[in-house]
Order: C-alpha cells, then structure tokens, then sequence
C-alpha cells in the first residue's frame, strides 16, 4: 500500500528514506542539535542513541514537520524538508511521540478512531482492528485511555503510529516503562514492520536494543558523535580482546604473551584472567592458546571479549564530558 | 480541506465533551442564567406595562448564550488539547492547520447552537402558555423573533473565532477562558443596549450588524489561522 518512493514531488528518484545534511535547530540560544548529517536508507532500522538533552526528539520533531530546522536540509521519505511539504511528508509517516498524549477521556477505539480519519484511512474499522491486535490490545479496546496504566498508554500510542500505514516509522523511546514481556513484543513488532518494509527511526536509552534491532545506530550529543552498523562502532573504538583464565596466576605473563605474533598487550583483567589486546583474533586466539599450553598453564577457558554497544556508547559520551569539563 | 479530517476531530470533540464535567455544568448552567433573567422580568410585568417593552424587545438579552456558550467552549479548544499534550500527536497526522480549527470551530458551533435554540424555543413557549396575554403579545412579535434565530448563528461565529484565536495564543486554559468572556464583550453590550432600550433595534441596525458578522464569520478562519504557530504550539517558542 505504500506509495512509490521514487514518486517524490520535484522528479527526483531518491533512494534514501531520510537524507539529512548539516540540520540544526536551535531554541534561542540553546542549541538543541548541530550539523547533523546522515542517511537512512528504505527498510533499514535505524538507532539514534544520545544522552538526555541531547536532541534526539528535537530531531525527530524537525523531521516530522513538527518544528522548523534553524539550518540545514532534509529529505524525508523522498520529500524535501520545506514548509510547503508538510502536509505530504506527514501522509508518508508517522510518528510515535515521547508521551503518548492520547485523549484520556475517549475509549482506545474511540482514540484510533480519531486518528484513522485523521489519516483519512479508507478501511478504519480493519486498520484498528490490525493495530490493536499488533499491540496485543484487543481485549482493552473499550476500556478508557484514563484508565489504562503507563505501559498500556504507550501501547495504544504505538498503535496509533501504525494506522496510517507508513513508510517511515519514528519511535522515540517506545519501550521505555515497559515491562520485559511488552518490551520484547515491541522488538518483534520491529522486526515485522521492518520486514514488511517500514524504515524505521528509534530512538531508545536501551542500547542493548538498539544493537539487537538495529541496522545501523547514530550517537548523537548535540552533533554526531558516530554512526555506523553496531559492529563497525565497536571495531573502530575498541581493540579486540582476548580474555583468558588459568587455573593459578601466571608466574611469567609477559614472557608468555609477548613473544605471541598479532598481541599488542595485556593486563590482568582483576578477576584471575587476562586481556590481550590482539589485532586479529582468528590468528592469536589459537596462539595464545598454544603459548599458554607450553608455559604449562592450566588453561580454564579462552575466549574474545566483546565490547557491547554500550561500552561504545559510555566511551564516546565519557570523552564528551572530559572535554566539557576540560582537562586538568 | 479534507472533509474526513475534520469530521475526525468534530467527533471526537463532541465525544470528548460528553464526557467532560465541567463542560456540561457550563452548558446547564449558562443558558439557565440567561433563560431565568427575562422570563422572570416578563412573568412579572403587569398586563398593564406591556407597552414599554415596546422598544426594550427583552428576548435579545437571551442572545448571550449564543455569545458566551461557543466562546467559554471555544477558548478551551486548542489551550486545552495542548496542556494535555494531545496536540503533537494530532499534528504529526497529515492535518493542516486550518482543517484542525474548522473542526474545533463546528464542535462549538453545533452544540451551541442546539442549547440557544433550546433554551429560546423553552421560554417562547413558557412565555406563550403563562404570561399576562397582553405582555405575551407585547414580547412575542415576528420581527424579534425572526432577528433571533438569524443573529443566533452569527454571534456564535464571531464568538468562536474569538475563542479559537484566544485559544491557540495562551499558555493556561483559564487564562484563556477568562479573555474570551472579554472577547465577546461587544456583542454582549450591543446586546444589552438594545435589551436595555438605549439603542432602538431598527431594521437597518439589524442588517447592518447581520453582514458585519457574516462577513467576520466566513472570513474568520483566514484571521485565526496565522495565529495558530504548530512550533510554538508544541515547543512552547516562537518559530
Ligand atoms: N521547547 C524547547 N525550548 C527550549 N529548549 C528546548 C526545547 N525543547 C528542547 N530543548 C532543548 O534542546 C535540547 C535537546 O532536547 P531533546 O528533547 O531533543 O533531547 P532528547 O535527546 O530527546 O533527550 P531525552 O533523552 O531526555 O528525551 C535540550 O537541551 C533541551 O533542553
Ligand atoms: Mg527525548
């Protein structure tokens, strides 16, 4: 049902479901995001990570139509970021805010309703039905707004996103005050969504989410820290390490590490085991491995040592706040 | 325009309305005080006085409830929505401005005029089947009558536009509220005048008064709608 993207008013054949070149937006004096530029390509989920402040709804809200960009300019969904556009950019997404702000005097159906025709959808009745049920909402559809708890209320904002049928879908923390159960059915309506060809743009404090959900993640702190596939980021910010543990401390760490080809270092990793920073752990794994056998170690386990996307993310906002408060 | 939009938002207002206290206490209670006010003037009046209200044509005082109903109801309209935070979800949906305020618009404007027709048909009818015969025919005469069903709609839409523009600039629902009661004062004093026999309605008044307001009516939207900033709207700054 989605329209042709390449079908963008101005004749262009855009391939990128967002483009974004050097936006900003400032309140006042405030700036709430600089000289963010990147691409999201259609059907791609994209993870836009960043501290409190750091104007990830701001962002979204600029992309949305919802508020003018200071500077800077956007393609959204194959449509230029322009005042003119609003109205055929937001027919082509949707947009799941913060807060839910539904109508809490209105029933979960009276409230889709309401936005179904707002979205000028031509079967209402089937799209709430599809929405609630996506949301596993059926069964409190007459139930007020009022009345449902934190997490219900998301979830009917959730389904509201979806009843416009969009092609690019922004998220901005749907899983936040959700319990284990809601959040994981959340991640799965993202993967059904992405299969079916939705872009979708989270933005999410969880970043163990991100890396599980995501295509790619941007960190934004007011500008663009770093964007990439999640495995890209940890690459380019870690070195890769292989942690090892011996029955009983090594007498000789470094006569047995430092003559092994492809180590760049160790340390004892503080719980009996050691990291070694290797280059290529395809080559050094099965080395290290045969150094400590010949040194006589007994060898408890082996292994690379992952750095998650969090530790990537806490790295990149920890040097922010180093350089804010400067050195010394 | 799109239609189907602005029926979303007319059915979900009324909706909405149904369902708020406060809202259906205003719609009891302010036609009620203006109902009471005349019929208690005219119930005691002797037959013999029914002459000075020749030129006092007491009904029209009964015009503040198209005049203060639509504009208590319409000052709540986007203030309201925007201190629940129910506005940006609305304005992310492919809205525009102007179909938005249409819909709020005819949200007041039907139950508003529902109650002032209501209310007015209650005390001719009271008025008809109780009065002093003589000041019953003194009160009831066909070129007042019919200014009241035409001037009903017309303040409303003025009274609307008033409400809506108040609305869409306030930060505070009450603030808004208040003003609006002070927007709608003109009318509610060429009212009174007339009521109070210090302007004598004659017709050319009365056409005059009625393409005004027509005028401002259909115009109104295109007045009203600048005002309604989405940025400063959800942000709470200026674009
Ligand atoms: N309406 C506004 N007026 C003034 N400043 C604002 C406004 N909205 C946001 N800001 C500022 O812009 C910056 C970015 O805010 P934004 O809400 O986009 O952050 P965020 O990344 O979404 O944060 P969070 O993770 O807490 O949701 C903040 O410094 C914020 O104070
Ligand atoms: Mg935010």
């Amino acid at each position: 049902m989605n329209p042709d993207p390449s079908s963008a008013p101005g004749g262009k054949t855009n391939t990128a479901a967002l483009a974004v070149e050097h936006l900003s937006k400032s309140f006042g004096e405030r700036v709430a995001f600089r000289d963010v530029s990147f691409e999201v390509g259609y059907g791609e989920v994209f993870g836009f990570l960043g501290p409190n402040g750091a104007g990830k709804t701001t962002t979204v809200r600029t992309l949305g139509t919802l508020i003018g960009p200071t500077s800077g300019s956007a393609t959204v969904a194959g449509v230029p970021l322009t005042p003119e556009n609003g109205v055929e950019i937001r027919r082509r997404i949707a947009i799941m805010p913060e807060l839910p702000g539904l109508y809490l005097r209105l029933t979960v159906t009276e409230n889709l309703e309401c936005f179904a025709g707002l979205y000028e959808s031509p079967d209402p009745r089937e799209r709430i039905d599809a929405a609630l049920g996506a949301v596993n909402l059926a069964d409190r559809a007459g139930d007020p707004c009022g009345a449902l708890s934190k997490g219900l209320r998301q979830r009917v904002a959730l389904a509201r996103a979806l009843l416009g049928d969009p092609q690019v879908l922004f998220l901005d923390e749907p899983t936040s005050g959700l319990d284990p159960v809601a959040a994981r059915d959340v991640h799965e309506l993202i993967d059904e969504l992405r299969q079916r060809g939705v872009t979708i743009f989270l933005t999410t404090h969880r970043l163990e989410e991100a890396e599980r959900l995501c295509d790619r993640v941007a960190i934004l702190n007011t500008t663009l820290r770093m964007i990439g596939r999640p495995d890209d980021l940890r690459d380019q910010l870690f070195a890769k390490t292989i942690t090892a543990r011996t029955l009983k401390p090594l007498p000789d760490p470094d006569g047995v590490f430092g003559g092994v080809a492809g180590v760049d270092g160790w340390h004892a990793d503080g719980s009996g085991g050691y990291a070694i920073a290797v280059s290529d752990s395809t080559v050094a794994a099965p080395a290290i491995t045969r150094a400590l056998v010949d040194a006589g170690a007994d060898v408890l386990s082996i292994g690379e040592s992952r750095h998650s996307l969090e530790d990537v993310y806490l790295e990149l906002i920890d040097e922010d706040a180093e350089l804010q408060t400067g050195p010394g | 325009m799109s239609a189907t939009r602005v029926r979303a938002i007319v059915l979900k207002e009324l909706r909405e309305y149904r369902r708020n206290g406060s809202i259906v206490a205003t719609m009891a209670i302010l036609p009620l005080i203006f109902l009471i006010e005349p019929l208690i003037q005219i119930f005691s009046l002797p037959a013999a006085s029914a002459g000075t209200l020749l030129h006092k044509a007491p009904l029209l005082y009964m015009l503040g409830i198209p005049t203060l109903l639509p504009a208590a109801l319409a000052a709540y309209s986007v203030v309201s929505e925007r201190q629940q935070g129910t506005l940006e979800p609305v304005l992310t949906t492919p809205i525009r401005r102007e179909e938005f305020l249409l819909g709020k618009a005819l949200a007041v404007l039907a139950p508003g005029l529902a109650l002032s027709y209501l209310v007015f048909g209650a005390a001719i009818a009271s008025i008809a089947l109780f009065a002093q015969s003589a000041v019953a025919s003194a009160v009831l005469r066909a070129p007042e009558l019919v200014a009241q069903l035409v001037f009903t709609p017309l303040l409303a839409g003025l009274s609307i536009w008033v409400g809506v523009a108040i609305s869409a600039r306030s930060n505070d629902t009450r603030v808004a509220q208040q003003l609006s009661v002070l927007g709608s004062l003109p009318a509610v004093v060429v009212t009174a005048l007339i009521a109070f026999g210090v302007i004598r309605p004659t017709l050319g008044l009365a056409l005059g008064l009625g393409a005004g307001l027509l005028f401002v009516d259909v115009q109104g939207w295109r007045f009203v709608s600048p005002m309604f900033d989405r940025e400063r709207l959800i942000t709470g700054t200026k674009s």
